[in-house]
Formats: structure tokens, C-alpha cells, sequence
């Protein structure tokens, strides 16, 4: 009897689809249900000089930390807690080492709403007098309205090309061997709009359970995430960690020692040891490991 | 206002919270989004006072059905995850009070970095929501510290549009309305000449001299700005009872 596919795959898996200077979006928000071991997987890979797009936070620090970032196109970068700037992006962006296509946080919506319809762009308002224009250069243009307003001018308004990946990185609460999937937070974010907007799609979660379960677990409006947006299924128990997801909160004890690490070479050379130079399930063992410590040294 | 309702006693604070509040006066049925404590307090304050129509946010997803204290939740009314926010953004019908870490006599905002864009000597947020919440609707500002640094004669980077930039002959700008700018020292909107910086009222206490020496360019009718109106005895029982009972709102402006 023939099956549907089984996409369920490892994060190695993952990482020999990846090559050199590929367009990835990741999903999530700031420390929101980031795909985080999926972009601890990135970072200890050979992948290089990648162009990111994202509603940025630790996720492109740990890959600028890593020097995997050609490029980034983004609304804002943030922890969402203190110290609110990401220590890894802010070096990266103030040697210079980055290129910057700054954005208007609408625009990326906007930008992967015209690459998920195949249009080469969408009109928004958003950007226009500010900023954006110089950090974009000549790849951001404008358009006229044909209709004008009826008093006779015209509207000029932003074209925001669309922004089309090469390769998506989401993570979802609950998905099914599939690639169905739901989230159980407040939030979908733009996870599905990212998945729909890339040529690659990769889903890590939480829980990998039957299609069957997956439905009775949540209300019909979750389950954001269809399979035909998706090519492989990662099962990552607390895999967003140390950004926040539907079954757990954000870890800001340990976002706060990821920001101090990085604030000189020995502190950076330690925490990257411990948590980086491993694999995933090393990593999940060593954070418990530390909030064990935390606990004790109170 | 009469006499018998003004409460001598308030604090810098409440000053700058009741100035917040009335940013939101006339706003009607539209999302208040807050970004900073003291506006916060603000919003809920005109909330509770002339403006119930008011849509709050728990600054997360959710629709408040009521005002409760800064930092407590309660019963909702609605769902607003971010993706719905740039729907209501491009609706228009919103009024965001942003901070800044630079506003210039324009009203053009920086929150991103600063320095050269391609290589900033400071990086902060990026541009954030600052271009599209600018251009669509309402946008005031709030700053803790009044500082020269703060108000500098330009800003590194523009991420909230100012005056000087509008296309009288795009439409697409027509929307353009920043409407209050409110700091530790006074209260201020950019109907000086030209759509520059302009004193509306000063706190009690604050003077002329001190609001210059703390702003990097001329600031219109200074001279003759009054003193910002005191809050009522039915304000003050609200934030000091109900809204922020823990007093949150000294630690951003200390009196």
C-alpha cells in the first residue's frame, strides 16, 4: 500500500541540503519560537557567506557569532529582554562585516507575501521618507499608482520586491511526520508565510506525533503549517530553547549569559565550547546541566 | 480646570503620565499602542477617564476587554498576534508612542544605530515598525531624559519620518502626523514654523533656560509656553490606586 511521505529527518540531514551563499528566512520573532537548533546546526556547519532574512534575534547572532552572514535583511534584531541589543549582531554590524538591508518591520511581511504569490513585488507605504531607502540603494524602488487619488495626484509608493529563499527555518510546537503542523502559543508569527516563500522547507518541533493526534491536540485554526509547505521534519524537544515556544517560556537567566559570553574572547571561548562545538542533545543536556547550577549557586 | 480639583502635590511623574494620557485625547476607537511605562500608564489612564473606546493591548497578542494595573493581565477581548498589527498599521487606525534614542526639530526619529549606516559605531534596534508606524497613522514620542544628545539638529539614521521629508505631492505622506512629543522636562508637538519643535507646556518647576540648554536646536514659543496642566484629584487617585499602585512610573522619571 502506498504512503504518504515520511519527512521525519535528523539535523544532519538538514545540514547536507545546505550550500554556500544560499538565501535562508528564519521564522519566529526577536526570542519568540526561533528554530534554534536547527540554527545551532548552521552555525557548527561548513555553510558560509549566507544572506538571512529574519525578524531578527539571537538566531542571526549565533550565525554572525559564527561568521556564517554575508548579509541580512531585517525589521529589527532584539532579545526581547535585557540586554535587548544582540551583542553577535552588533559586533558584526559595527566592524562592518555585514551588509545591511534594514527594513521596515511591515516590509518583510509584505516581501514574503509577494514571493508566496509569485509576484515580483508589492506596493506599501511603509519605508517611504526614511531610512530604508539608503540602507537598500538602488535594489529598492519605487512604483506609481495607474489610479490616481481623486484629486488628481498620483500615489508613489515603496515596491517592496519580493523576498524569495532558498531555504526556510521554522519551528512549530506540534507537527506530524508530514509536515502538518500547529503552534500552541498566542502567535503564529510569519512561519507559514516563510515556508511559503522558500524553494527548501525545514520544520523542527517540539512533539512528532500521528496526524491523528496532531488534530485532536488543537482548535483547526493552529494548524498553520500544511505539507506542502514542507520537505523535512526535525523532532527537537525544546529545541526553540533559549527563545520561547508554545509549551515553554523564554530562558532569559540564560539569555543573559549568552549576551555577557560574548563580551570578551575567554567568556565567548567557554560558552561556545560548552554549547555550541556540540550536538544537539549535548547542548540540551549541558543547559539543564547549567540551570541546575544556577539553582544551586543561589 | 478648577482650583479645587488640582492636586499641588503631584509628582514629575504623574505630570508626564497625565501628559501622555492627553496625547490620546479625541483618538477615539483605535489601538493605543504604548511602547515605554509611562505612556502606558498614560493610555490606560485616558481609558479610564475620557477615552473608553480606546483598544489596549497586552503588548503581546491579546485585546484587553479591561484596564487592569501596568503589568497585570485580565480578561480579554480580542486577538491582535503581530501579523494582524501591520493590518492595523496600514488601516491607520493606531496611535504608537514610540522612544527614541534621537529626535531632531523635524520630528525624524532614530531607534536603529548610531553612526554610518553600512557601519554604525552603536547598533540598537534597527528601524523596527519606526518607518511604517510613522507613515500610516499617529505617532507621538516619549523621552525619560531630555537631553541635547536626544534632541540633536539631525538624527544618524531616520527610522521615524519627519516633516522635512514629505512629498506634498504624494499622497502616500498625507498621513504623516506626529502629534506629541512628551519628556521629563515638557510637552511639545512640531506646529512651530515650518512643522518644527514647538513648547505646548513645561513642568512645573522646569524653565525655559533648561529646556534649551537640553536641546540641540531652537525650540519654538519657549518662551512663552505655559505651565503643563496638573492632574486632576480623580487622575492622581487612578494612577496612584489603580493603575500603577506600585509606583513603577518613578523609575523612569524621578522627581
Amino acid at each position: 500500500m502506498v504512503s504518504k511521505t515520511d519527512k521525519t529527518s535528523s539535523l544532519d540531514d538538514v545540514v547536507a541540503d545546505l550550500s554556500d551563499g544560499m538565501t535562508i528566512g528564519i521564522g519566529g520573532w526577536g526570542s519568540r519560537r526561533k528554530p534554534m537548533a536547527l540554527i545551532r546546526a548552521i552555525a557548527r556547519s561548513d555553510v558560509k557567506d549566507l544572506t538571512v532574512v529574519t525578524y531578527g534575534g539571537a538566531d542571526l547572532g549565533l550565525l554572525c557569532a559564527a561568521g556564517k552572514v554575508r548579509r541580512a535583511y531585517y525589521g529589527f534584531v532584539s532579545l526581547d529582554a535585557k540586554p535587548f541589543y544582540d551583542p553577535w549582531f552588533a559586533k558584526a554590524r559595527t566592524s562592518g562585516t555585514i551588509e545591511a538591508r534594514e527594513m521596515d518591520e511591515g516590509m518583510i511581511k509584505c516581501g514574503l507575501q509577494a514571493a508566496a504569490a509569485r509576484l515580483p513585488f508589492m506596493p506599501i507605504r511603509a519605508g517611504l521618507g526614511s531610512a530604508v531607502t539608503e540602507f537598500w540603494g538602488d535594489e529598492l524602488k519605487t512604483i506609481d499608482s495607474p489610479y490616481p487619488d481623486p484629486d488628481g495626484r498620483t500615489q508613489t509608493l515603496i515596491a517592496m520586491p519580493a523576498l524569495k529563499l532558498d531555504a526556510a527555518f521554522v519551528h512549530l510546537d506540534v507537527a506530524d511526520p508530514h509536515g502538518n503542523a500547529a503552534y500552541t502559543g498566542v502567535d503564529p508569527y510569519f512561519d507559514d508565510l516563510y515556508l511559503a516563500s522558500a524553494q527548501r522547507r525545514y520544520l523542527e518541533a517540539d512533539q512528532v506525533v500521528s496526524t491523528s493526534e496532531l488534530v485532536d491536540s488543537v482548535a483547526r485554526e493552529r494548524l498553520v503549517i500544511s505539507r506542502m509547505n514542507v520537505d523535512r521534519v526535525v523532532h527537537t524537544p525544546n529545541g526553540a530553547h533559549f527563545t520561547l515556544a508554545g509549551g515553554y517560556g523564554r530562558d532569559d537567566a540564560f539569555l543573559r549569559h549568552y549576551a555577557e559570553s560574548a563580551g570578551d574572547d575567554a567568556g565567548w571561548d567557554a560558552f561556545r565550547s560548552r554549547f555550541l562545538d556540540v550536538d544537539e542533545a549535548t547542548y540540551q543536556t549541558e543547559v539543564a546541566r547549567w540551570q541546575a547550577e544556577q539553582e544551586e549557586n543561589k | 480646570m478648577s482650583a479645587a480639583t488640582e492636586s499641588p502635590d503631584a509628582t514629575r511623574a504623574e505630570y508626564c503620565v497625565t501628559a501622555c494620557a492627553d496625547i490620546f485625547t479625541g483618538a477615539g476607537e483605535i489601538v493605543a499602542s504604548p511602547m515605554a511605562t509611562t505612556p502606558l500608564i498614560g493610555a490606560r489612564l485616558a481609558r479610564l477617564t475620557t477615552e473608553p473606546d480606546l483598544i489596549l493591548t497586552d503588548g503581546e497578542a491579546l485585546i484587553l476587554a479591561d484596564t487592569p494595573a501596568v503589568g497585570k493581565s485580565g480578561p480579554i477581548e480580542g486577538w491582535l498576534p503581530f501579523s494582524k498589527v501591520f493590518d492595523v498599521v496600514a488601516s491607520g487606525r493606531r496611535h504608537v508612542v514610540m522612544g527614541a534614542n534621537q529626535i531632531d526639530r523635524y520630528g525624524n526619529q532614530n531607534l536603529s544605530a548610531f553612526g554610518p549606516l553600512s557601519q554604525p559605531t552603536r547598533q540598537m534596534f534597527g528601524v523596527r515598525g519606526a518607518p511604517g508606524n510613522t507613515i500610516n497613522h499617529p505617532t507621538s514620542y516619549w523621552v525619560a531624559r531630555h537631553t541635547a544628545r536626544v534632541f540633536p539638529e539631525k538624527v544618524d539614521i531616520v527610522s521615524g519620518v519627519g516633516y522635512d521629508k514629505v512629498d506634498e505631492r504624494n499622497p502616500a505622506y498625507d498621513d504623516l502626523d506626529i502629534h506629541r512629543v512628551v519628556t521629563n522636562l515638557g510637552v511639545f508637538d512640531f506646529n512651530g514654523p515650518g512643522h518644527t519643535m514647538r513648547a505646548l507646556s513645561l513642568h512645573p518647576g522646569v524653565t525655559a533656560d533648561e529646556v534649551a540648554e537640553n536641546t540641540g536646536f531652537p525650540v519654538a514659543d519657549l518662551a512663552s509656553a505655559p505651565v503643563t496642566a496638573a492632574p486632576t484629584a480623580e487622575q492622581l487617585r487612578l494612577i496612584r490606586e489603580v493603575v500603577d499602585p506600585k509606583g513603577l512610573r518613578d523609575r523612569e522619571v524621578r522627581s
